[in-house]
């Protein structure tokens, strides 16, 4: 192997190598202790518990869901926000606000909002439940709803990163071989954004499976219908210690497999 | 009716001045940059458009292709109007072919599927489409490159495929863009050659837009000088040679009668 030429990154006073250090600590330990403490004896067990696998199929089945449905109507946004850069300042900025305040929000507070909206009294929960006779909040539909509240944004901002970095050129050659501009999204902008698609649909399921605050207030925590795997590792913290740090080492488990199918990808920020 | 030079706007206007052939005449405006084009191109006919950086080429072969929309005039193609004050025929309803400067293959498809891209977008089906460019791609001496990827191509090989890919569509009319300036200056010559004996047995129209006066006399027989985003002579290539008409077309012979 051919040595390395070490790379100059400027200088770095030495001072600021404590506050660094114990900024790692801050995030890394804790991950520690739960890896140290988790009752690896027991975990078998722990795991094959009925609420348990309850938990964990509910919250990959609904994480699943809202990620398809972050990808159906996300993909589009991101294509309209990429393009929103040709159009008048006001709306450019209303949209790029309106997709990233949910990244910003309290997860809580988008519960509440939800609940505003949907909810038996809501803003557009009272006509659903007149004319329909349907109930939103509460139910597992609930639960994706809050999901894909929280997490499609980071779908919508990796693929708009994707297509600003696309080069727009490929649609025009496409035109001028007669595709229809339907034909043209779907054979070649799709497929030059797909590395960013899948990025965004990865962060976008690992933030549904994650999302606490808003599925709590706006869905609660009916087992089997609602009681997601971070619900269920809250409230199991009060009852059954040894049975949350496993179900917290599932979510960690399954995070950090993200983060690794994600190291080669393009995410802004993510890869070195 | 419309004669080469005659700037005016106006003679195109009809649509009808060369009912079998590629007529333009139109003003479009980008900011300060005002360009004022009048061509006309007979069918089967190579035309090269001749200009230096900056006199209005990218923004011609815009119009032609239909992604800059013309402020005045008219361009029509066999009696086809595309453009004109009521109407524009979008880009991919225009039949006009372009091999851009850098080719612009899309990366994710094979050679065979780029060049079988265009009669499948067309509605031929996957296996007819594959028969197209198989059939081109043979032509052009390129088809046991059919599966590889653009990136694994020489800069020849990549312009052959782009060229097969632009005809696979039988366009009426073909745009070259600066067909040579991609590739090394060792291999342009004998691209250029090849490049010409491709475009004889391409029978619809040719423009070919360069800032290279040996493109122009390898690859066409007429052409048409601009600068500053206005004509300054259009003539048969031997009378350009032998008379420029500005001090930019006199500098660009005498240095190629210096090679």
């Amino acid at each position: 192997m051919a040595p390395r030429r070490p790379r100059r990154a400027g200088f770095l006073a030495p001072a600021l190598w404590i506050p660094a250090g114990i900024a790692l600590a801050l995030l890394a330990l804790p991950l520690v202790a739960l890896v140290v403490r988790a009752p690896w004896a027991d975990l078998p067990q722990l795991l094959a518990r009925g609420e348990v696998l309850q938990a964990l199929a509910l919250s990959l089945g609904t994480a699943a869901i809202a990620t398809a449905v972050s990808l159906a109507l996300g993909v589009p946004l991101a294509l309209v926000l990429a393009r929103s850069a040709e159009w008048s300042a006001v709306p450019r900025r209303l949209l790029r606000a309106l997709v990233t305040v949910p990244l910003v929000l309290p997860p809580v507070v988008g519960g509440v909002a939800l609940l505003l909206l949907l909810g038996r009294r809501g803003l557009v929960g009272e006509w659903l439940d007149a004319w329909f006779g349907l109930t939103i909040p509460f139910s597992t539909t609930a639960v994706v709803i809050a999901q894909v509240f929280v997490a499609m944004p980071f779908l919508v901002l990796a693929v708009e990163g994707a297509v600003r970095a696309s080069d727009r050129r490929f649609e025009i050659a496409a035109a001028t071989l007669g595709a229809s501009r339907w034909t043209v999204f779907r054979r070649v902008t799709l497929p030059l954004v797909a590395p960013g698609v899948s990025a965004g649909a990865l962060l976008c399921f690992t933030r549904a499976l994650g999302e606490f605050g808003a599925t709590i207030t706006f869905a609660g925590s009916f087992p089997g219908v609602t009681q997601t795997l971070p619900i269920a590792t809250y409230l199991e913290l009060q009852r059954d210690p040894d049975a949350a740090i496993a179900l917290s080492l599932v979510l960690m488990i399954v995070s950090v497999a993200v983060l690794v199918s994600l190291r080669d990808r393009w995410v802004p920020g993510l890869t070195s | 009716m419309t004669g080469p030079g005659d700037a005016t706007g106006q003679g195109a206007a009809t649509g009808l001045s060369d009912a079998t052939g590629l007529s333009a005449a139109f003003t479009v405006r980008r900011g300060a940059f005002t360009l004022d084009l009048a061509l006309d191109v007979g069918p089967g006919r190579t035309l090269a458009l001749l200009g230096p950086n900056g006199s209005g080429k990218s923004t011609t072969i815009g119009c032609l292709a239909g992604t800059i929309a013309i402020d005045a005039g008219a361009i029509s193609v066999a009696g086809r109007v595309l453009d004109d004050d009521a109407s524009h025929v979008e880009v991919a309803d225009r039949r006009i072919g372009v091999v851009f400067q850098d080719y612009l293959l899309f990366p994710h498809l094979t050679v065979r599927d780029n060049v079988a891209f265009g009669p499948r977008a067309m509605g031929l089906g996957r296996a007819g489409s594959r028969d197209v460019a198989d059939d081109l791609l043979r032509r052009f001496g390129v088809h046991d490159l059919a599966d590889r990827r653009p990136a694994q191509l020489s800069g020849g090989q990549a312009q052959r495929v782009a060229l097969a890919r632009a005809l696979a569509v039988a366009p009426e009319v073909l745009l070259l863009d600066e067909p040579l300036s991609a590739l090394d200056v060792e291999v342009r010559d004998d691209v250029r050659e090849e490049l010409a004996s491709h475009l004889e047995q391409f029978d619809g129209i040719t423009i070919v837009v360069t800032h290279s006066l040996e493109d122009v006399v390898a690859l066409a027989r007429d052409v048409v000088v601009l600068e500053r985003g206005a004509v300054t002579q259009s003539a048969p290539v031997r009378e350009l040679v032998r008379s420029p008409a500005t001090p930019y077309v006199d500098r660009l012979v005498a240095s190629w009668s210096d090679d």
